[in-house]
């Protein structure tokens, strides 16, 4: 009996125990999680601190993200069709995505870089780049759209772009794959020393931010593959990093890793500035589009250039430097101050650093090591700041917090490491789920960095989502960076595959974000400001229908006398005149997209009826109680046919 | 004679529908629902209907709390108003008869000049507190009186354009 009941007080106690432990140890990371639940809970109703601007990678376009929720607000077409808002398919957006090459539907978006004044973000514009069918796009942040895109002539694979210097005097544009400028037939084996690279300037106008190419620098057929702005000290400055330095063209990822180092680019763009200023350079006959969106008539315009500004850099004497960085480098990153320039080659164990004083100093003392194509080549050891010693494998891209830090992304160990600008130490590291890309801290291409959280962009996502199939979401990281250590708070899917993104506080866009368009303000060749203005007018086989939309009808609501083979243009006006009362509108068999129609804004569809009958359209945007009576008929008839042309609304009303 | 009478009645009355009738009314098919509706309007015949009831002192909900109207109507006030109304409000009013929404002639014989005023300058907040306003959303399908951001200035010369809409 007492060895039972000793027995039973010992399985009792040891019970207890394990209950204790197991206890303990759930609140404890009860604790942790909630407190990181906590740092990413956006009340309802609430707002986040900061807009990410995310790109959309393959699929062409550019999402928008608030943070620290990692709530999705809006993906904003940029260089792909959106069937959703209609661009590229109403007849107002289809110039945007003209090109040399004809009407291209879609892009890889890859680097969104807001504008700045003085070396801060201004959060006016956001640029990003079209990588296959090399374009630059201007984004406006008080419409959330697409309002111009410039296509880069003599480039292939626009990669190291679109970055925007300290005062959005130019967006850059580099390219990532050399070709024969100008273009011709040539065997693909003789690319050594026929090949070219450019680098474009594009200006930005200080008020319209409209672009235009200054120059196109023409540089030794390398990969150009991320480039960054001097900033502060080193304004006036940009720098790219290279790959292929080999020349290759053929069997890359083993013919383009045999140099010990490649190069950094260090272009001093103000030198080259006032030597086109001057008149220098030459003009280049080429083809390009110029497609510009003009808010006050809701329409783009495409315009096909014939000629582009190109300098030869040894025309420029003192412009161009090379700095030997090790191992193919991919991200070229300038801290805050402009000081530091962080090559981060991919093959490389370590992290190499460059100075932008001692860079300076060997130019002055003429310390050059060598020339690649007339173009100095510095000493290594000479522009030398600093190694990071063995951080991890893989390094890719690197941002800064405003504090003395710098947070290094490495794809193959898969992990953020956070280390100190100066000293070159290692502080902390952080897991990435996984194989991590770039990452983004808000403000990061800029010298005031809001160093509170950073984004790591992962290649890889696998099981950190509910699977969906072979293809999985996408997959971003929050982590917060306050403190000495990082903190992981969050994975959220992303759209495509981002690439870089940026981001600034939501401050900075709220106020100016527009509301609607003002009617009065409407200055679209089609727009139909009253009920009473509605038409519709026929000119041979194109009809014309002016019509309008309000809570909740069409004006007219019925046509006739539309016949088989002809060509409609429905332009129609939203006469609302309150903040979010879109209206949207689709026609059966209309081989295009739906439009959704902001207040005051006008848009156009074509439609081309092939069969007799009478079809109808309706509002596709549930806008009212009344939405589902939103709808109409077109009467068709045979194209032989006498129907006259009649529209009506509410004829038997009351 | 009972059942001649009967016969002749009831010839008669299918006389009287089929001349009564139009060809239209034959193409309707059902009119199951309009009957429904003149039922349901004669049952409440006592109550009237918000867009008719009179009330001058309701003041309304919003930015517009006293405003005296002189008596001499201001024309050129006027032909502002009528074009504002003509640029902003005609997809769902028109000047003497029902549309999408009520006539608005003869308002000041029913509403308080406030009243219109907060009803065009305010209208989110008046269909969701005002008792008239809330009647009038009810009585026209649940349409909602759509917000068109319009001035002070510019609500307050449509209020005198309506002034001369008999």
């Amino acid at each position: 009996m007492k060895t039972f009941l000793k027995s039973t007080f010992a399985l009792l106690s040891i019970l207890v125990a394990f209950t204790s432990c197991n206890n303990a140890s759930k609140s404890n990371s009860g604790a942790l999680s909630s407190s990181a639940a906590e740092k990413v809970y956006v009340a309802p109703g609430e707002h986040d601190e900061f807009y990410a601007f995310i790109s959309g990678g393959f699929s062409g376009q550019l999402s928008v993200y608030g943070l620290p929720s990692g709530r999705l607000f809006k993906v904003i077409p940029v260089f792909s069709q959106d069937a959703e808002k209609a661009y590229g398919y109403n007849e107002e957006t289809k110039p945007m995505l003209n090109t040399s090459h004809g009407f291209v539907p879609w892009d890889d978006s890859h680097h969104p870089d807001i504008s700045q004044t003085n070396g801060e973000i201004d959060g006016r514009w956001v640029f990003i780049n079209g990588n296959n069918t090399p374009r630059i796009a201007k984004i406006d942040l008080s419409t959330f759209e697409t309002t111009e895109i410039i296509e880069v002539p003599n480039s292939a694979g626009n990669h190291s772009s679109s970055f925007v210097t300290e005062n959005s005097e130019y967006v850059v544009a580099g390219t990532r794959f050399s070709i024969p400028i100008p273009q011709k037939d040539m065997p693909i084996k003789d690319y050594k020393g026929n090949f070219k690279g450019s680098l474009s300037f594009i200006s930005i106008d200080p008020e319209h931010g409209h672009m235009d190419i200054k120059f196109q620098l023409i540089m030794p057929g390398f990969d150009y593959d991320l480039s960054h702005p001097g900033r502060g000290k080193s304004h006036g400055w940009f720098f790219f990093t290279t790959y292929n330095t080999e020349e290759a063209s053929t069997l890359m990822e083993v013919n383009a890793s045999q140099n010990d180092k490649d190069f950094i680019a260090a272009v001093n763009w103000k030198k080259i500035e006032a030597y086109v200023n001057n008149g220098g350079g030459t003009m280049m006959p080429t083809r390009y589009a110029h497609n510009v969106y003009d808010e006050a008539t809701h329409s783009a315009t495409s315009t096909i250039k014939k000629e582009v500004r190109v300098v030869n850099p040894l025309d420029v004497p003192g412009a161009v430097y090379f700095l030997p960085t090790p191992k193919s480098p991919h991200g070229c990153d300038v801290d805050p101050s402009g000081e530091y320039i962080v090559g981060n080659g991919k093959l490389s164990a370590n992290l190499t650093v460059h100075s932008f004083t001692k860079m300076l100093d060997a130019i002055e003392n003429n310390k050059v090591a060598g020339d690649a194509y007339g173009i100095p080549i510095l000493n290594f050891e000479d522009v030398l700041a600093g190694v990071v010693e063995q951080p991890g494998l893989g390094p890719l891209h690197t941002e800064f917090d405003g504090k003395g830090n710098a947070y290094t992304t490495f794809f193959i160990s898969s992990e953020v490491v956070k280390w100190k600008l100066g000293t070159w130490e290692v502080v902390d590291r952080q897991a990435c789920y996984y194989s991590v890309g770039h990452l983004m801290i808000p403000g990061g291409n800029s010298q005031k960095p809001f160093g509170k959280y950073v984004v790591a962009m992962n290649k890889i996502t696998k099981d950190r989502y509910l699977p969906t199939g072979p293809e999985v979401t996408q997959s971003a990281q929050l982590y917060d960076i306050s403190g000495e250590k990082m903190e992981l708070l969050l994975d959220f899917p992303t759209v495509g595959e981002p690439h870089y993104a940026a981001g600034c506080p939501a401050d900075l866009i709220k106020p100016r974000s527009k509301k609607l368009f003002k009617l009065e303000d409407n200055k679209h060749p089609y727009a139909t400001l009253s009920e009473a203005d509605t038409k519709v007018v026929r000119d041979g086989k194109t009809v014309h229908v002016y019509m309008t939309t309000i809570r909740s009808h069409f004006a007219p609501d019925n046509i006739e006398g539309v016949k088989v083979g002809d060509k409609v243009y429905f332009h129609i006006t939203n006469l609302e005149q309150d903040y979010d009362v879109p209206h949207g509108v689709s026609m059966i068999g209309a081989n295009t997209s739906e439009l959704l129609i902001m207040p005051g804004q006008t848009e156009t569809f074509l439609w081309e009826p092939k069969q007799v009958g009478v079809w109808p359209f309706y509002c596709t945007d549930f806008c009212s109680a009344l939405h589902q009576e939103m709808q109409g008929y077109v009467r068709v008839s045979p194209a032989n046919s006498n129907t006259p042309l009649k529209w009506s609304l509410g004829e038997d009303i009351e | 004679m009972k059942k001649t009478l009967n016969i002749a009645i009831i010839l008669f009355a299918t006389l009287l529908i089929s001349c009564g009738g139009k060809e239209e009314k034959k193409k309707e098919g059902f009119s199951y629902e309009k009957k429904a509706t003149t039922e349901q309007k004669a049952k409440k015949a006592e109550s009237v209907p918000a867009s008719k009831k009179i009330d001058l002192d309701n003041k309304g909900i919003g930015p517009i709390t006293s405003l005296a109207l002189p008596s001499e109507i201001d024309q050129g006030m006027v032909t502002q108003g009528a074009d504002v109304f003509k640029k902003m409000c005609t997809a769902c009013h028109r000047p003497d008869k029902k549309f999408i929404g009520p006539a608005p002639n003869n308002i000041l014989d029913r509403r308080s000049p406030e009243w219109v005023m907060n009803m065009i300058l305010n209208p989110d907040e008046m269909v969701k507190k005002d008792p008239l306003a809330k009647a009038l959303l009810i009585e026209f399908n649940g349409s909602p009186m759509a917000n068109q951001n319009l001035s002070e200035e510019d609500a307050r010369a449509v209020l005198e354009y309506f002034r001369t809409l008999k």
